[in-house]
């Protein structure tokens, strides 16, 4: 057998998912910001930032889900089936978000504050339930072969409304540092002094996840604090230390590119926590991904386009970001 | 109280949900490739007309395409959320066509269209056109591949059944399968026919309210030129569409035309009206004229087709739903293809821009587009039950085991959402086309980035109502 497609197909998700994280959490940071800035212009020009971008940033859970469909589908139905109330909830938000973006430019005065809650309450909402899903993936499903057994709720419990929470920090403090990036004057000013206090706080959310998932889930902490592997995995939470601590000290300052960047070695620390603790299942607790996997011919078909696409939808996305790139300022209108 | 099955749920949510969704593609394709026309004419006539003509287009463009990527979001988890057996038996074959419809389109449309909205003073004229002309393919692109995954479950081939599950053997004949070519050409132009009354409509009000400018006029010109050449190539295509699926769904074909047996030695009637009746097996209250459903579908004087009584009454589609929406969908195809006559005489006499009759007959025409739309998908998806997959897989075997109860609860978020949210923007849709074209003044400029006028396309700015 010469390449192993089931690994590179988890690659490629595991990648579609992260730039999903990092693309779309900026922008769902920005909704959950949103409430606590009051002037309209403030407000418009957030949106503006992220206005030329946001449905490519929301496109990489397209991608998410369509991949995880072409090359896994027993996981892709079960997960989605288990996940099924959470998700729509999830879908719901974007929904709003989604439109409330296009509509609150087109509204009259009178409407505006309405599409601007919407605004808020769809970001937080989107948020909270991707958290919970993702709470629920590391506690696992209750599944038989191509059925999924658990109930309609099993997805609700004390952790996954934590990781639900958690990631609202997680987001707000992406939306607040690329803000920190893309505006300038009092409101970057503002975005930075918010930034210092979403990075405690989501330090101690990491913290705090990283106890309880160990602590609920034997088979976690066995993978953690067996012995050759506490060596190889000790990195991960020294560097989020080290990370957040330099974090906190450019913040003192007028950063502009550093904490965003920052936040985003940060997710990616947390992000592969989580992939060593769930490693190599992708429905837990029991089911790995080399038996979800699709027939080779759909792997190996999907494959071809997906390793020359990427790279030039890579390429392209750059450019746009390219384009507009630079502080945005306040006379530049939505289309 | 009676309550409905989840499987009849599981239907529901997904017929209404789908139904939402393609309304917007169908613009969104329509209209990209006419906001590409309209910046390659302007780029190569220097007639600032197809300038404001393109700005005032694509804020229209800008929120139905946003209603058309969350719909679609939804779309793409349903198949999993709602019908995971589908997903999971057919996934090898279906998934990886909606994972290409992703890299190749999606990601090309939401890539260019930042720019091509928002970055007319940012780069410069040729690079915008470029962006344009992107969104325009990735819509086409996008159609391509859903309706060979859409099609390969009308007419599958190239697959094999290993392991209890469908593993694709031929991909070329997987996409490029028996039905294919004919649903993406009628699609296709199903997009541009509708978007070409939608923009005859916006004319004709404009017309009726006295406001006759150069804009206006030509908009309802080139929407009545699209109109005249598409809608009798999608009569044809249709027909070319209707042989073929007698030849792979004949059950479809018998429910469609309400015909349930062949008497030996008659040829297949016409049925103009009738409501077929599943139970009793017959067609009431039928108004027949002889022959010309043979003549229609086998091309000859007194050819016979299957009827329904030939497949066993589980294997056949409701007659009853499908009858009438296919009646539908060509009887407005019948009128779309007078009202562009009618448009060219009124032409030829001068007066297409004054004659209020006609002006009223576009304005009412306007949904008609949609509405032949998604009456034809409701004929091509109802008529393919009882299979999800024809002939291999039932959709009762396909829906995922959620209670009725969940079912309901989310069903009831749809509606109450979709209503509530897209009835707002197709109402803001509807205040933007009555504002109705704008001079446009900011030219796109490239290099003076930081010299941009205080308000650059300030028309969209401008709150409605
Ligand atoms: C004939 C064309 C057509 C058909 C039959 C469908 N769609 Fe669609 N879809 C489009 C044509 C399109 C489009 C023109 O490409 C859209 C419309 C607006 C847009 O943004 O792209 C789109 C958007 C769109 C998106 C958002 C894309 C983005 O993030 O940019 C998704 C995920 C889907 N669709 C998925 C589906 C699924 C799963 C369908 C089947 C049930 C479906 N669509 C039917
Ligand atoms: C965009 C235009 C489409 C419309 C308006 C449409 C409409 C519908 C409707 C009304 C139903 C319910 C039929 C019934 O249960 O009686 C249905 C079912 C279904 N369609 Fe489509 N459809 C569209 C495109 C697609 C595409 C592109 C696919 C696949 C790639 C698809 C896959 C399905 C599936 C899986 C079902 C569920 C099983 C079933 O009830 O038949 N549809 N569609
Ligand atoms: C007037 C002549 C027309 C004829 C004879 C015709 C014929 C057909 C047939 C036979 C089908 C069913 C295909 C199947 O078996 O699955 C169909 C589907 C469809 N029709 Fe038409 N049609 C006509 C006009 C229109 C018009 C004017 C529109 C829209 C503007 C339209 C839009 C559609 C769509 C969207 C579908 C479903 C997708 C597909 O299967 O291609 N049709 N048509």
């Amino acid at each position: 057998m010469g390449i192993d497609l089931p690994l590179i197909w988890v690659v490629i998700i595991a990648f579609g998912l992260m730039m999903y994280v990092i693309m779309d959490g900026f922008d769902l940071g920005i909704g959950i910001l949103s409430p606590f800035v009051h002037d309209r212009e403030d407000r418009d020009l957030m949106v503006n930032t992220v206005a030329p971008v946001w449905d490519g940033n929301e496109t990489w859970l397209v991608l998410g889900g369509a991949a995880l469909y072409g090359a896994f589908p027993l996981a892709y139905s079960l997960l989605l089936s288990a996940l099924y109330l959470p998700l729509i909830l999830m879908l719901a938000g974007l929904i709003c978000r989604g439109v409330a973006f296009e509509f609150r430019f087109k509204a009259d005065a009178a409407h505006r504050p309405f599409w601007d809650k919407m605004f808020a309450v769809s970001s937080y909402g989107a948020t909270f339930f991707q958290g919970v899903s993702l709470g629920a993936f590391i506690d696992g499903f209750h599944v038989s072969g191509p059925s999924y057994l658990g109930g309609a709720f099993d997805w609700l419990s004390p952790f996954s409304v934590f990781t639900g929470l958690g990631l609202i920090v997680a987001y707000a403090l992406l939306g607040a540092t690329w803000l920190t990036m893309k505006t300038a004057g009092d409101l970057q000013a503002r975005m930075i002094a918010c930034a210092r206090w979403v990075t405690l706080a989501l330090l101690a959310v990491i913290a705090i996840v990283s106890l309880w998932t160990p602590l609920s889930h034997p088979a976690i902490a066995a993978r953690w604090f067996s012995l050759p592997n506490l060596y190889y995995f000790a990195p991960v939470p020294v560097l989020i230390l080290a990370v957040g601590a330099l974090m906190l000290r450019l913040l003192r300052g007028t950063p502009n590119a550093g904490p965003f960047l920052l936040t985003l070695v940060l997710l990616f620390l947390g992000y592969s926590g989580l992939a060593i603790s769930l490693w190599p299942n992708i429905i837990p607790p029991g089911v790995s991904f080399r038996a979800a996997a699709s027939p080779p011919e759909s792997m190996g078909f999907a494959l071809v386009g997906t390793l020359f696409i990427i790279p030039v939808i890579l390429t392209y996305t750059a450019w746009a970001y390219h384009v507009f790139r630079g502080k945005v300022t306040s006379n530049e209108g939505y289309h | 109280m009676h309550a409905l099955d989840p499987l009849t749920l599981a239907r529901i949510q997904f017929g209404f949900t789908v139904s939402f969704h393609i309304l917007f593609p169908a613009i969104t394709i329509g209209l990209a490739s006419y906001l590409a026309v309209l910046e390659g004419l302007w780029l190569w006539r220097g007639n600032t007309v197809f300038k404001d003509l393109y700005h005032f287009w694509s804020k229209l463009f800008a929120v139905n395409f946003a209603m058309g990527v969350v719909s679609g979001l939804v779309m793409s988890y349903e198949f999993g959320t709602n019908w995971s057996y589908f997903s999971s038996y057919a996934g090898g074959v279906t998934g990886p066509l909606l994972t290409y419809e992703v890299l190749t389109a999606f990601f090309l449309e939401a890539g260019f269209l930042g720019v091509m909205l928002f970055g007319w003073d940012k780069v410069g004229r040729g690079l915008h056109f470029f962006s344009t002309v992107m969104v325009a393919i990735g819509t086409l692109i996008s159609a391509t591949w859903i309706l060979a995954s859409n099609s390969w479950m009308q007419t599958p081939q190239g697959y094999r059944i290993a392991d209890g599950r469908i593993v694709p053997a031929d991909w070329l004949q997987i996409i490029f399968n028996p039905s294919f070519p004919y649903r993406l050409a009628h699609m296709g132009i199903a997009a541009f026919l509708a978007t070409a009354l939608f923009v005859g409509a916006v004319a004709a009000w404009h017309l009726l309210r006295g406001r006759d400018d150069a804009r206006i006029r030509t908009m309802m010109s080139m929407a009545m030129w699209m109109v005249l050449v598409v809608a009798p190539i999608q009569i044809l295509v249709g027909d070319l569409h209707g042989r073929n699926t007698l030849e792979y769904q004949p059950a479809k074909v018998a429910a469609i035309e309400g015909h349930w047996e062949n008497p030996p030695g008659e040829s297949v009637p016409l049925i103009l009206f009738g409501i077929p009746d599943m139970k009793s097996e017959t067609t009431r209250y039928a108004i027949e004229i002889p022959h010309v459903g043979s003549v229609i579908l086998t091309h000859s004087w007194s050819g016979t087709i299957p009827g329904l009584k030939d497949f066993k009454p589980e294997d056949r589609p409701n007659a009853t739903v499908i009858f009438w929406t296919f009646r539908v969908m060509v009887g407005l195809g019948m009128l779309m293809l007078l009202l562009g006559v009618v448009a060219l005489v009124l032409r030829w006499a001068g007066r297409l821009y004054s004659n209020r009759l006609f002006l009223r007959a576009c304005l009412v025409m306007g949904p008609s587009g949609l509405v032949a739309l998604l009456a034809g998908w409701l004929t091509t998806e109802i008529g393919r039950q009882p299979w999800v997959v024809y002939g291999v897989m039932r959709t009762a075997d396909a829906v995922s085991a959620h209670s009725a109860m969940t079912l309901s609860l989310s069903l009831l978020i749809f509606v109450v959402l979709y209503c509530t949210v897209f009835g707002t923007g197709i109402g803001y849709l509807l205040k933007l086309a009555a504002h109705g074209p704008d001079e446009h003044t900011v030219t796109p400029v490239g290099d003076e980035l930081d010299k941009r006028p205080a308000r650059p396309l300030s028309a969209a700015t401008e709150s409605l109502n």
